[in-house]
């Protein structure tokens, strides 16, 4: 018997569907700890999910982030700055 | 226990869908197809059917709610015919690729313009390409059998592939005749419940059906489309057996043979007009000519195997078209003269076309396309039966 | 529920590295939507850029039960999938159609009445980039007037559809306005929207980078915009009675509006438009704010069966 998943394409949740999309930056958005208040608004407005929560500030995981700059026009202390990609 | 009523083809497939237990029916109403959803509707409301009945607002969304409902693991219905048909066909190849159980009526009725409302089978033959198992009744019981065939075929884990059962328009549609209604307890013990595979409804291990398929990986699905169709021609001729076995009725699986034993020409017909090719040819029985009659009752999977086998050995061929691919000719005949091809000694093919728009086929004019395969040696192009001429 | 930043959950439903543009509104828009909802939640996606996002098999940034359809087909299919799921026994689980402005305002719109007028127990939420982006920016009955697109190189001459108006004739218990730019009203809009039987349509209003020409770190800037020039109104329609949206409660004052050009010079598909277009533009905000206190105060006037 044909397994379903031979039958018809079936995808799975896996995280870079779109491959290493963090090629796709020209600049990466930089943190300062001392200037984050914790207000989650970068975790918020990330369309690509690369803002963490943690325990004290958020921390920018650089493994699929573009660098569409969100996070720093939004940030209302201004602590994220973008810088260009070597 | 069973019971005789008098029924039209269009109830024959209703009760056939009622007594398969489906649960979700969704369609809109097409001139000849209407009594079969107002019956499903009066059965849903009076509470004699526990199903669900989606009254969409037209044949791309009966389907497309078809294709929702199935994908979740519900055992679906609809029906429609012509330009209806034409209207869903997007989703008619939607739900072929994406390997969906499911059973569709269509009354076989021609196309425009100009507008007609009589039987014709170009409407279906035109979706041959669609990976649907597509078959022609013959008779109202053929038809209520039929839906019960086709759920056990179409949700069989080797085939999934969704199944389409044509009937003529008015000439079976709508003629009422005895049917045996079987019972549901034995509906039941031939055809279970449940297995319809839902991945919609796993939410432990969520999947995405159909994201976009690299050509590095698509060409495979097809193949096992192809490889379910192959499965799917054992799988006919099993359930009709079993079916036989269970109802004490069968139509002979793939093509149906009357008289075909020791026949030298053969005339291979579908649907409603086998009725008359069969009376044909026991009038040229008793006129001299050994005759037979090769029914085609599934269009695809194309019994190619099955009709060599009946047909290997004959003197002549007659195919009467009641469709036209034009440019083409005849549909069926040329279907087969493909699958002739290659036999030691393949009979020749005469191909005719007959009853477009609804025309009518008598049994004189089958007796004439038989007489005149008998005394052709070469096939030539199709002729056009009963044409007036003086319209042309 | 008022929600606060923090009371969105944690967990990701719309994963990382998605092949969504920079900045992308409708790849925000899920990850926010399917926080809202939860993962039970079987999504009904048609031809679009959210067919895209997904990736390419073997993968999916999904992590809910999807269902990709045809493009004129996801309030059908999606109300097969509510009848069948109810069939079979599931119960506190939403169908979420998610769907471009295209799918909805053009070729499904059949499909959407459809459904909507059999009151299916659905969540429409229309993702509108304001045009066919994922086909490269063509134009579609909801981009604005003025703009350009591909198909409208000297600017759009007709209005953009309002949607959301021919829901509320159809008299469903919920139509609501959202914009990725308020990711907490649209996430409360959802969490109503999912206690509620029937038929419920969120028009999101969804600014597209590449396709408005702004740069990718404006998206929520663009968005805020169109709410505080008035363009557009954040409300939401439940049982028949209008209510407007916090983030739109300052602006039903004019004079608290912000000039529209604030909102037109940031996008380059605006920079062509003629003194004429922008006083259609202008006009048409206006006569929605009219609707809006027209709607306020019919009240019942779209009330549910």
């Amino acid at each position: 018997m044909t397994q379903r998943s031979k039958q018809v394409p079936f995808s799975t949740p896996t995280l870079g569907s779109g491959g290493d999309t963090s090629s796709w930056r020209t600049e990466k958005p930089v943190l300062d700890e001392s200037k984050c208040i914790n207000c989650l608004f970068c975790w918020m407005y990330c369309p690509e999910g690369s803002i963490k929560r943690a325990e004290k500030v958020v921390y920018i995981d650089y493994q699929y982030c573009k660098g569409c700059g969100i996070c720093m026009n939004e940030c209302p202390p201004k602590a994220i700055v973008m810088v260009k990609e070597e | 226990m069973s019971k005789y009523k008098v029924m039209t083809g269009n109830y024959g497939i209703a009760y056939g869908a009622a007594l398969s237990r489906v649960e979700l029916i969704s369609a809109y109403p097409i001139t000849p197809q209407t009594s079969i959803v107002e019956k499903l509707s009066e059965m849903v409301e009076t509470g004699s059917l526990k199903a669900k009945f989606v009254r969409v607002e037209s044949e791309h969304s009966a389907l497309a709610a078809c294709v929702g409902g199935a994908s979740a693991g519900a055992r679906c219905f609809t029906a429609t015919s012509s330009h209806g048909l034409l209207y869903m066909n997007e989703m008619v190849f939607w739900a072929g690729y994406a390997r969906l159980p499911m059973v569709m009526a269509v009354i076989t009725r021609s196309l425009g313009p100009p507008w007609g409302i009589w039987s014709e089978h170009t409407d279906l033959l035109a979706q041959r390409d669609t990976g649907w198992i597509s078959m022609l009744a013959q008779t109202n019981q053929e038809a209520l059998d039929s839906v019960i065939q086709a759920y056990m075929i179409t949700e069989d884990p080797d085939v999934l592939l969704p199944v389409m059962i044509g009937l003529d328009a008015f000439i079976v549609s709508h003629t009422a005749v005895p049917v045996d209604v079987p019972d549901q307890d034995s509906v039941d013990a031939f055809l279970p419940k449940n297995r319809v595979p839902g991945f919609l409804l796993d939410f432990d291990e969520p999947k995405t059906m159909g994201n976009m398929t690299y050509p590095e990986w698509n060409m495979e699905f097809r193949y096992e489309m192809e490889a379910a169709m192959k499965a799917a021609q054992r799988k006919i001729v099993e359930v009709d057996r079993k079916f036989g076995d269970a109802f004490g009725r069968s139509y002979g699986g793939l093509v149906e043979l009357y008289r075909m034993e020791d026949a030298k020409y053969a005339v291979v017909v579908a649907g409603a007009h086998a009725g008359e090719a069969k009376d044909a040819v026991d009038e040229l029985r008793s006129e001299g000519i050994d005759a037979g009659v090769a029914r085609v009752r599934f269009l695809r999977p194309f019994p190619k195997d099955a009709l060599r086998e009946a047909l290997g050995g004959m003197k002549g061929v007659a195919v009467v078209d009641r469709d036209l691919s034009p440019g083409l000719g005849g549909i069926i005949r040329a279907e087969l003269s493909s699958a002739l091809y290659g036999m030691k000694r393949p009979p020749q093919v005469r191909g005719f076309i007959a009853g477009l728009g609804g025309r009518d086929i008598s049994v004189d004019d089958i007796k004439e396309a038989i007489v005149v395969t008998t005394k052709s040696s070469e096939a030539g192009e199709d002729e056009w039966m009963d044409l007036r001429r003086e319209n042309l | 529920m008022v929600l606060k930043v923090r009371d969105l959950p944690n967990e990701e439903y719309w994963l990382s590295g998605n092949p969504s543009c920079h900045g992308c509104p409708a790849a925000l828009g899920l990850r926010i939507a399917l926080k809202a909802l939860g993962p039970k939640t079987v999504m009904v996606v048609p031809a679009g850029c959210a067919t895209i996002i997904q990736g390419t098999f073997p993968k999916t940034s999904a992590r809910v039960p999807l269902l990709n359809i045809a493009f004129a087909a996801s309030a059908s299919s999606a109300s097969g999938v509510a009848a069948a799921l109810e069939l079979k026994g599931a119960v506190n689980t939403n169908v979420m159609v998610w769907a471009g402005d295209g799918a909805t305002s053009d070729i499904g719109m059949a499909s959407l009445s459809g459904a909507a007028e059999r009151n299916e127990n659905i969540i429409y939420v229309c993702y509108d980039n304001e045009a066919y982006m994922n086909t490269g920016i063509q134009r579609s009955s909801s981009t604005p007037i003025g703009a350009w697109t591909t198909t409208t190189t000297t600017g759009k001459t007709e209005a953009k559809k309002d949607v959301p108006a021919i829901l509320l004739t159809h008299h469903v218990p919920y139509v609501a306005t959202a914009s990725v730019a308020f990711p907490l009203d649209f996430a409360e809009k959802l969490q109503k929207a999912a206690k509620i039987r029937g038929f419920k349509y969120i028009h999101l209003h969804a600014p597209c980078p590449p396709g408005w020409k702004f740069a990718s770190e404006k998206t929520i800037e663009v968005g805020k915009l169109a709410v505080q020039t008035g363009c557009w109104i954040l409300y939401e329609v439940e049982n028949g009675v209008y209510k407007l949206s916090t983030p739109s409660l300052p602006f039903t004052n004019k004079e608290r509006r912000k000039p529209i050009e604030l909102y037109l010079k940031l996008q380059g598909r605006f920079a062509k438009m003629t003194d004429e277009e922008k006083a259609k533009f202008q006009a048409a905000i206006e006569e929605g704010w009219i609707s809006a206190a027209n709607n306020a105060r019919a009240g019942r006037l779209f009330s549910p069966r």
